[in-house]
């Protein structure tokens, strides 16, 4: 069943930078060499001045030798550098024959150690953007999406290579575009997505071109280079990696300041603040402060680097959703998150979908009606504040204010870390807070969100895992009882939506049994087990009550259980 | 943090010329220049002639001012000192001239109530979060300012006048503000704390004045201290209980600003908050009370307030409910007392495990 998006607008964007040699993240890969190595003195530096004693160096470097070696004899990846077990035997050796000398005697051999691992990560963790290999696969993108699209839904000879349908069709983008465009030329972009799926990175590179933006750096993952695919597209649009196995200091100070710097250097950013893939299908609550942190650090900096008569260039947050009917990975996501949950243990990365999973998934993607949209949020600046066209920070009050004041104390430009810390936290509050604003509500979101609290509001008694260990067979609603509910939930979410504290999307409105049977299609839509769906005697059942929870994850937050039973 | 000392004679404000307002721009004063505010033109000029207000001695580095733009341009330190019933639209009528730059750290012990149009406090069963705010919040919302701290802690301003030993406790997220303000108010006599649970401290402060309403009415009832150490007791249990559904933790409730501030204005005539109690209890009704004073005892309002908020969080709350009675609905303070002691609940401590409140 197709769900024709009324406002989709269609519309084309010309690149706001039109030669590739323009673009920041170009300047960066031509400049490699010299980049890696600003990044690693940088880093450098300030790991010495957190572990001012050689006596503090030295037991940091011993933790990280541990560490790697660990991480090198349980969890190895395919992308791993061959040389890696020999490189950190050497810094073993290393250590060991200090280890009886004296501090004077350690310090320049540590300092030594240290150089060699935060250049070994620098050159690790860095992207390498190549023009050629960019336009390539843009172009297979390209053309390969139009002949799924049209190869499949025009069911006539030829049609394979008609240019009817396009990416826009099946992918809306809404939100405040233009406003994004504009603050991309006047300044660095940060844009941070939520995260759902592994597909998202890869949608959002899709994004950024189409919206003619130069290519964004991402921080991606380093378990998705691990897919050949993957890997292929990540490399070529400028994918920086983040192996979230090493969490020693040396590395995590490699990465904040990989990202500082670029961000510094004007390269437009991708996080996906919420870390990994949300588990439970939830809109992230908690965002990861480390790289975030990097944006703050960065626009202090280039205050700090300000000389007379120039104007500091200005980093934009730009929060995005990324909606979708389905979630190729929803099972095992959830799995893992109700097998974790209340208790914090390591969770291993796990990609049991291949390359192969991925293209068939795409393939059904093109072939079956469901549509993902892309609510572009509206910028803010590193406080969180919104920004206007002219990149001007405006308070709640709508009175312009200098983001540079926020740095300035008794006077004078300062830097302090706690104070950072404290501001990143509350970047990433208003985030989240975005986040909610501009979700865009689906048909599909709303019967898992009702059908799933229904079954909670009856069984009063069981918690979550009771209720999640019913036999699917004995769950039941009445078609009538779940319309009225449904309902009244979507009544609340116009008036939350009038209150702008969501978004919805055009196929929600409408006549209530429609909107149902859309929501019941598309729910989960690609799953062996379906979610929701009706049985003969048009009651509305479940086959899989933990994909239900995930999927009705996506509404919770909003406080709408209260117009539920 | 190194603070340049290129600014150093910047002067420091405090808007509100209230006992406390004074007695705080007295202790900063022996630091650097102050000005207070004032609202009206003329008492400025009247505090600049005679290095009077109240009849209390200004110190020298002292100025009166009652322009809040010259206020907010001059000082990037400003103390809001000001009733929590004005506080709102104080902050609204500085806001347009702060900057993300200053710094404020406030000396209200009390909350804001913002209430749908047409809506009283009266009328209102409950009181929930989204409608009671405290005063940090109530800068955050209204002003660009982020780094925002308070003070809380014993502070009697007689006492403070006097140069009496005490203490106060700074609290806010921002280590750079709970520095700023140590070296503003430390001095020989003048003990200051930091500690990073803005909300807590607060909290800690507010919630205390209706402890001290009771104590007070403890003593026009007669009561001597073993009453009275039953009530402190019992008093901290109620006050984190409340506290900690309001968004502070326990930890705030232990220190200077919880405990501390307890003890003092319980066994302290000087409280306003304790007279109330002890005229209530002498049989004067809240309106004859509120008639014969022109101070604010805020924790008249705090009862009201804390009692809603517990009814909405579901917290028990017995001491402040039957202050809420004896206020509000006409208890006498012995009908109250016999509830209190017909209580069912005899944990003594059960706060101290809770890992939520650690």
């Amino acid at each position: 069943m197709e769900i024709v998006e009324k406002k989709n607008k269609n519309k084309k964007y010309k690149p706001i930078l039109e030669a590739i040699p323009d673009w920041p993240v170009y300047k960066l890969s031509k400049n490699r060499k010299e980049f890696i190595e600003e990044v690693a003195q940088r880093a450098y530096e300030r790991i010495k001045s957190l572990r001012p004693t050689p006596k503090q160096l030295v037991d940091e470097l011993e933790a990280t030798v541990y560490r790697e070696q660990q991480r090198m004899k349980r969890n190895r990846w395919r992308v791993d550098p061959e040389d890696e077990p020999k490189f950190w035997a050497k810094v073993k050796e290393d250590l060991n024959n200090i280890a009886t000398k004296t501090p004077e005697e350690q310090e320049p051999v540590a300092d030594l150690i240290l150089k060699r691992i935060v250049s070994r990560y620098a050159d690790e963790i860095a992207g390498n953007f190549k023009p050629s290999q960019y336009r390539l696969t843009r172009e297979i993108v390209k053309f390969w999406f139009a002949r799924l699209l049209n190869g499949a839904r025009v069911k006539k000879f030829g049609a394979f290579w008609r240019n009817q349908y396009t990416l826009r069709d099946k992918i809306h983008i809404v939100g405040k575009v233009k406003l994004l465009r504009k603050l991309a030329r006047k300044g660095t972009v940060v844009m941070v997505p939520t995260h759902f799926s592994n597909l998202d990175s890869i949608l959002i590179g899709w994004v950024i071109h189409s919206l003619g933006l130069p290519a964004f750096i991402y921080g991606a993952g380093l378990n998705l280079f691990n897919l050949k695919i993957f890997a292929y597209f990540m490399n070529s649009l400028g994918a920086y990696k983040v192996d979230r196995r090493k969490k020693n200091t040396p590395y995590l100070e490699t990465l904040k300041l990989y990202s500082t710097i670029a961000l510094e250097k004007g390269a437009h950013s991708l996080f996906f603040p919420g870390g990994t893939r949300s588990r439970s299908g939830m809109i992230e609550k908690q965002l990861k402060l480390g790289l975030l942190g990097s944006t703050i650090e960065a626009q202090r900096n280039l205050y700090m680097q300000e000389k007379p008569g120039e104007t500091a260039g200005k980093i934009f947050i730009v929060p995005v959703t990324l909606n979708y009917h389905f979630v190729l990975e929803a099972p095992d996501l959830v799995e893992e998150y109700l097998s974790s949950k209340g208790q914090d243990k390591y969770m291993p990365e796990q990609d049991r979908y291949g390359s192969w999973q991925l293209i068939q998934f795409l393939f059904k993607f093109f072939t079956k009606g469901s549509s993902i949209s892309v609510s572009i949020g509206r910028g803010l600046d590193i406080m969180g504040n919104y920004v206007d066209e002219d990149g001007n920070s405006v308070d709640e009050h709508g009175r312009v204010i200098d983001t540079r004041d926020y740095f300035i104390s008794n006077g004078v430009l300062t830097a302090d870390k706690q104070r950072e810390d404290e501001y990143t936290r509350m970047l990433s509050q208003k985030i989240v807070k975005e986040y909610h604003r501009i979700n865009r509500v689906f048909a599909s979101h709303l019967v898992a969100y009702v059908a799933f609290n229904m079954w909670l509001k009856k069984h009063p008694k069981l918690d979550l895992f009771g209720l999640l260990r019913l036999p699917e067979e004995e769950l039941q609603l009445p078609y009538e009882e779940f319309r009225e509910t449904c309902k009244k939930v979507r009544k609340q979410i116009y008036r939350m939506k009038v209150d702008n504290k969501l978004n919805i999307a055009s196929h929600l409105k409408g006549d209530i049994d429609e909107v149902i049977k859309r929501g019941l299609y598309n729910v989960g839509i690609f799953h062996l087990k379906r979610p929701l769906l009706r049985n003969r005697d048009g009651n509305i059942i479940t086959q899989d009550l933990n994909l239900l929870y995930y999927y009705h994850n996506r509404l919770v937050g909003y406080e709408l259980d209260q117009f539920i039973g | 943090m190194n603070s340049t000392n290129s600014l150093a004679d910047k002067p420091v404000a405090v808007v509100g010329s209230g006992n406390f307002g004074t007695a705080i721009a007295n202790l900063i004063a022996q630091n650097r220049r102050v000005l207070l505010y004032t609202r009206s033109e003329e008492s400025a000029q009247k505090i600049n002639a005679t290095h009077q207000n109240k009849g209390l001695v200004l110190h020298e580095n002292i100025k009166a001012e009652s322009d809040l733009a010259t206020i907010a341009k001059e000082c990037d330190v400003i103390f809001p000192i000001i009733p929590s019933a004005y506080f709102r639209s104080v902050i609204k009528q500085l806001s347009p001239y702060l900057h993300p730059y200053h710094v404020l750290i406030h000396g209200t012990k009390g909350l804001d109530i913002r209430l749908p149009k047409g809506a009283t406090i009266e009328e209102t069963p409950k009181l929930n979060r989204k409608q009671v705010k405290t005063m940090s919040e109530v800068i955050r919302e209204e002003t660009s300012v982020v780094r925002v701290g308070c003070l809380a802690g014993p502070n009697l301003s007689k006492e403070l006048m006097a140069q009496h030993p005490a203490a106060t406790v700074i609290a806010s997220p921002f280590n750079e503000v709970i520095d700023i303000g140590t070296k503003l108010l430390r001095n020989d006599y003048f003990q200051v704390y930091g500690n990073n649970d803005l909300t807590g401290v607060e909290l800690a402060g507010v919630l205390k004045n209706v402890i001290a309403i009771a104590a007070g009415a403890l003593s026009g009832l007669g009561y001597g201290d073993n009453a009275k150490g039953l009530l402190i007791s019992r008093g901290v249990v109620e006050m984190i209980y409340l506290g900690r559904a309001l968004g502070g933790n326990t930890k705030a409730f232990l220190g200077v600003a919880g405990v501390g501030d307890l003890v003092t204005t319980c066994n302290s005539s000087l409280s306003r908050n304790y007279q109330v109690g002890y005229q209530l209890a002498q049989g004067k009704t809240l309106s004859e009370i509120l008639a014969a004073t022109t101070e604010v005892a805020e924790g008249i309002n705090t009862v009201r307030t804390a009692k809603k908020c517990a009814d909405f969080y579901k917290v028990k709350a017995p001491i402040t409910n039957a202050l809420y009675r004896v206020l509000f609905e006409k208890l006498t303070v012995k009908q109250a007392l016999q509830y209190l002691m017909r209580y069912p609940l005899n944990v003594d401590i059960d706060f101290l495990d809770d890992p939520v409140g650690a």
